[in-house]
């Protein structure tokens, strides 16, 4: 063997017992128990944080001048979805925000409906779940005067959000956008059904008409392009069933950190 | 010459053992899993959000006549880092990514496995963390092994141990049967403030954390400078361990992991031919 060639074989080698020890790890690192094992720490982590969070501690609320001028949009951008594209080509003059499920009164409201309810209006940070941060101004209706206007059911846990958007295309439909909520947050004082940003308008790629701000959580807990408010005792039926579109692909339902 | 006398001392108290052994698992899996995260997002920042066009640090994939090359940004320098940073892989099948595969957990993309494994030794790590500390505090190993004694702290003793320690010249006998100060200085470094800093810059991240005490954005400067000195603290605790292990190789593996695990550590007898 000449030497070139023992070196060849050598890197060859290498190679593939790295190979096999990284695939040996990627299987114990992504095999479901194991998996299912360190969510455990999800609990403790959500457990924790209810705990020394005050319900009703707001997120830090910024000055006008630290506004993103590059706030970034992130998840889908632009539906495709039929429904949404004739909301689009309408102006959303046809949009009706359906408030329903475990409530005594159903809500149907236009766009203006909304405007007119109790709002609220917040600087604040978007924190990606993939670590960036963007800031900007948000004007919506609170959710929490929302529910107690459609009238609660005792045994509604959760809330849902229901979106115009796909974000995944699968045959069974789990793969439309979703997101849910607890009550805790459902009635925090900053957590809005945003019709504005920065003073106008939500632009769609950040999720007009209305997307919801649950400060205090992750970006991808602020659903966009938001069509329908169900209140729900489990989340069980929903999608597969994690509670959130991203819930169901392995993040975290709690995502507060 | 007769050989000096070896006498075997203990050195470290179980609790120390313990809380070392968990801390490597936990460190080095939260390492891993960490740069899986920032790999979501290869950029750092200062301040409390993001500025897009100028990150502070970059690894990304640029186009440089037909091929794809990883650079990396720091500052105004700009570095081509193919193959490590940036753009990595196997030839022909290179990607766009922070670290490459064989630092990260999973090796491929995967930011929600990435979380579940570092908020799970995150627990794992502060537990051990408060654990480590509580028992130092109360059975002594801070104040008698850690806590710089004055004459450790004279100019002179601090010069001698630099000399020393360059010549890769270790201390002896009596001397070896306590820290001598560079290693309090490392050890205090590590576990005072390196190792708590990755826990307040790490809950600085967390929104939720950050709604209850909202000081700690002040503390950090804002959440994305708290990402980017959890970074640079990070690379301190790397920077920490390579130095460690050196002088564990150098100055005695067998007897140093040995005390490690058993506790005892085997210096030279005083009055032993020297």
């Amino acid at each position: 063997m000449t030497s070139t060639n023992r070196r060849g074989w050598l890197k060859v080698a290498g190679a593939s017992l790295g190979g096999l020890w990284l695939a040996a790890c990627d299987k114990f690192a992504t095999d479901p128990k194991t998996l299912k094992v360190l969510a455990r720490a999800e609990d403790l982590t959500r457990h924790a944080q209810r705990l020394v969070v005050d319900r009703k501690a707001l997120a830090r609320e910024y000055a006008p001048a630290d506004i993103s001028p590059d706030f970034k949009a992130n998840g889908t951008l632009n539906p495709s979805d039929e429904d949404y594209v004739a909301h689009v080509a309408a102006g959303f003059a046809n949009y009706r925000l359906v408030v329903d499920g475990l409530v005594e009164k159903p809500l149907s409201l236009s766009l203006a409906e909304l405007r007119a309810q109790p709002s609220r209006t917040q600087i604040t940070r978007h924190d990606c779940v993939e670590g960036w941060s963007s800031i900007g101004k948000w004007t919506g209706a609170r959710l929490g005067p929302l529910l107690d206007k459609a009238g609660l059911k005792k045994n509604a846990r959760y809330i849902v959000f229901h979106c115009a958007d796909t974000l995944e295309q699968t045959l069974d439909g789990s793969g439309q956008y979703y997101e849910s909520i607890d009550l805790i947050d459902a009635y925090h004082p900053q957590t809005i059904l945003a019709y504005d940003m920065n003073d106008h308008p939500l632009p769609i790629p950040h999720g007009a008409p209305v997307r919801l701000r649950v400060e205090r959580q992750l970006g991808y807990k602020h659903a966009k392009y938001v069509m329908r408010v169900e209140a729900v005792e489990g989340l069980s039926h929903l999608g597969r069933g994690e509670g959130g579109f991203w819930e169901d692909r392995g993040y975290e339902w709690y995502a507060g950190i | 010459m007769a050989k000096p006398a070896k006498v075997l001392v203990f050195r470290h108290a179980a609790v120390t053992r313990l809380t070392h052994w968990i801390n490597v698992l936990a460190v080095s899996l939260l390492l891993l899993s960490g740069l899986q995260i920032f790999n979501a997002h290869p950029a750092l920042y200062w301040g409390q959000k993001s500025h897009f066009a100028e990150p502070w640090v970059s690894m990304t994939a640029q186009q440089k006549g037909d091929e794809t090359i990883g650079v990396t940004k720091i500052g105004s320098l700009k570095i081509e880092t193919t193959g490590l940073f940036g753009y990595s892989g196997k030839p022909g099948m290179r990607e766009p990514r922070g670290f490459p595969a064989w630092a990260t957990i999973p090796s491929f993309r995967d930011l929600a496995d990435g979380r579940r494994w570092h908020f799970f030794f995150a627990w794992l790590f502060v537990i051990n963390g408060i654990v480590y500390w509580v028992m130092s505090l109360l059975n002594g190993h801070a104040r008698k092994d850690l806590a710089p004694t004055k004459a450790d702290l004279a100019p002179r003793n601090v010069w001698r141990e630099i000399v020393t320690h360059a010549q890769l010249r270790f201390p002896k006998g009596e001397e070896a049967r306590h820290y001598n100060v560079l290693q309090k200085g490392a050890y205090l470094a590590a576990a005072a403030v390196l190792l708590p800093l990755m826990v307040g810059t790490g809950l600085t991240m967390s929104p939720g954390f950050d709604a209850a005490a909202p000081w700690l954005l002040d503390l950090f400067g804002g959440r994305q400078s708290a990402r980017t000195i959890h970074f640079i603290t990070a690379s301190l605790v790397v920077a920490f361990i390579v130095v460690h292990l050196v002088m564990v190789l150098v100055s005695g593996v067998w007897n140093n992991i040995r005390s490690m695990i058993t506790g005892r550590y085997a210096i030279e007898a005083a009055g032993g031919d020297q």
